[in-house]
């Protein structure tokens, strides 16, 4: 067991400049198993504050359920689950329909995120980039609205801990570069640390500090890059997903051009050349 | 006389009207229309409980359909069956055994078709001291636990991961559901007891803006059905819970088509403010 920790403690090298902070939630040897079938097999994920967490594996690895685990939502059948005490969590879970027949506007969604809430909900908003759907009816957002309005009440309760269940699906390109950033500041800004579950290899390059990529059991885990070259991440996801991670990180490493380049297209702002984890 | 008896069925079909308009949403947003069926199905039982404890009748009921429910609640966790075949077995399973074990009772005539489809028109003081009691207790229960219950409804893994205490509010609201089908058995009968919870939420849906509007709505809608049912069984000489609920479904019938000319006025309306820009 502590052998396996090890292994993986060997790949946690952190990105230069990012101090993670103290562990937020660690989930260690995970064991779940439905039916008989064990959709976890030993494993092991934690999340400092001021860190962003990949979770990546192909569909059916259990990412979502290795999520579920963390935050408490399910009890795994073996292993162990702690939190730092009073620890906020925010959660953007991935399957999900408003009830067409619960009338609930946007704004009263929000409010049920707590006291506080009401206040900032504007802002918060607006920081996901739906302002506007304010007075709209739950049921009447389309699928990206809804999960940005997710993600606004997930934020509204202020938490230490961010988990995104596949952030970006449904959301449009320009969308996308906009919360690859938002993560970024999240991590910044407010020091959370974030576990984001993704099949976005954009995502997992230009905003993560670690990897770990499952399939019933951790596969491998440690910076993207290492990840990247990794026999068993590419017997996953094959040759050509493992030749443009390596190809795209290789670019990264030398020029900040290309991130800085795209949040210009999202800002429709001349790119100034500052990556855009930097920007305040 | 002829006033009393009226009077006294009006109270009756009121207030139970008036209690189960919340629950009746929430058995609509949260698609427990065959759950209510069920616990229903189960009160002809609670009928024979009364019998065999010498009990009354109400109080029997209560018992069983609480202890269904619960039983319900424990066989969902099981996974064993799909949700809607278990309440299947239980709905009819229940009622084929309370209807085989009346025919068994021979010392005590009990009125069969009333329980099955309600006697408004025999409800008794002490009936509307019941519905009001339990119907109270429902209202006031609802209240307690809404805004959990309406966390659970929104988005049951949200609020977990937010911290509601989730198992206990279900079992609070099937205990709700529970007391709710025997208030409301005497007046419409277990066979048409869910048509009172749904059709007057389904039909303030369109009228509604927020869940607490949506549950407004719902109880006057129910109390506009039964004034109206019971004159109308009272004008025709129809069976008076079947009157209810063709009075209710008329009603949901008028607001779809309200529904959908409101819909085509606002449209009109979002056009035209759009047109100058």
């Amino acid at each position: 067991m502590s052998a396996l920790r090890d292994s993986l403690a060997g790949h946690l090298t952190r990105r230069p400049g990012v101090a993670a902070g103290p562990s937020l939630a660690c989930a260690e040897n995970l064991v779940v198993r439905y039916g008989g079938r064990a959709v976890l097999d030993r494993v092991s994920i934690d999340v400092h504050r001021r860190e962003v967490v990949s979770l990546i594996g192909p569909n059916g690895a259990g990412k979502t359920t290795a999520a579920r685990a963390l935050l408490g939502l399910i009890r795994p059948d073996a292993g162990t689950v702690r939190h730092a005490p009073g620890l906020v969590v925010g959660y953007v879970p991935q399957r999900i329909a408003p009830e067409e027949l619960l009338p609930l506007t946007v704004r009263r969604f929000l409010a049920m995120a707590g006291r506080r809430a009401s206040a900032d909900a504007a802002a918060t908003l607006d920081e996901v980039g739906v302002a506007a759907v304010m007075e709209r009816q739950l049921s009447s957002l389309s699928g990206g609205e809804y999960r940005r309005v997710l993600l606004a009440r997930a934020l509204l309760r202020d938490p230490d801990l961010l988990v995104l269940d596949e952030p970006v699906q449904q959301v449009d390109f320009a969308g996308q570069l906009a919360m690859h950033r938002l993560i970024a500041r999240l991590r910044d800004r407010r020091g959370c640390g974030i576990l984001v579950i993704s099949h976005d290899l954009h995502l997992v390059l230009s905003g993560t500090d670690r990897v770990v990529c499952i399939n019933g059991h951790v596969c491998c885990a440690g910076e993207p890059e290492a990840v990247s070259r990794h026999p068993e991440y590419v017997s996953l996801f094959g040759p050509h997903a493992a030749a443009a991670l390596a190809v795209y990180t290789h670019h990264h490493d030398h020029s900040h051009d290309l991130p800085a380049a795209l949040s210009a297209i999202d800002e429709a702002a001349p790119g100034d050349g500052t990556p855009p984890d930097g920007r305040g | 006389m002829f006033d009393d008896f009226f009077a006294r069925a009006l109270a009756g079909g009121i207030g139970v009207a008036l209690a189960t308009g919340p629950l009746g949403c929430f058995m609509v947003w949260r698609r427990m229309a065959y759950f209510g069926d069920s616990i229903a199905h189960s009160a002809l039982l609670g009928v024979l409980l009364g019998v065999a404890l010498s009990i009354e009748p109400n109080a029997g009921i209560v018992i069983m359909c609480v202890a269904l429910a619960l039983l319900l609640l424990l066989l969902q966790q099981q996974r064993r069956l799909a949700t809607d075949t278990l309440l299947g077995i239980l709905a009819h399973g229940t009622l084929a055994l309370g209807l085989v074990g009346i025919s068994f009772l021979e010392s005590v005539r009990v009125d069969l078709m009333s329980y099955l489809f309600g006697d408004i028109l025999a409800v008794t003081g002490r009936d509307l001291i019941w519905i009001y009691g339990g119907g109270g207790v429902v209202l006031v229960a609802t209240a307690l636990i809404w805004r959990p219950l309406l966390a659970i409804t929104v988005h049951e893994e949200l609020a977990r991961a937010e911290g509601v205490r989730v198992g206990l509010v279900r079992i609070a609201f099937t205990l709700l559901i529970a007391l709710a089908v025997a208030i409301a058995m005497k007046i419409i009968g277990l066979i048409l007891i869910v048509s009172l919870l749904i059709i007057p939420a389904a039909t303030a849906r369109r009228l509604a803006r927020s869940p607490e509007q949506m549950a407004l709505f719902a109880s006057l809608i129910g109390v506009a059905a039964v004034v109206g049912g019971l004159h109308g069984s009272l004008a025709w000489d129809t069976p008076s819970g079947p009157s209810i609920v063709v009075a209710a479904l008329a009603l949901f019938v008028l607001s779809m088509g309200g529904g959908a000319l409101v819909q085509v006025v606002l449209g009109r309306t979002v056009e035209s403010a759009r047109l100058p820009h």
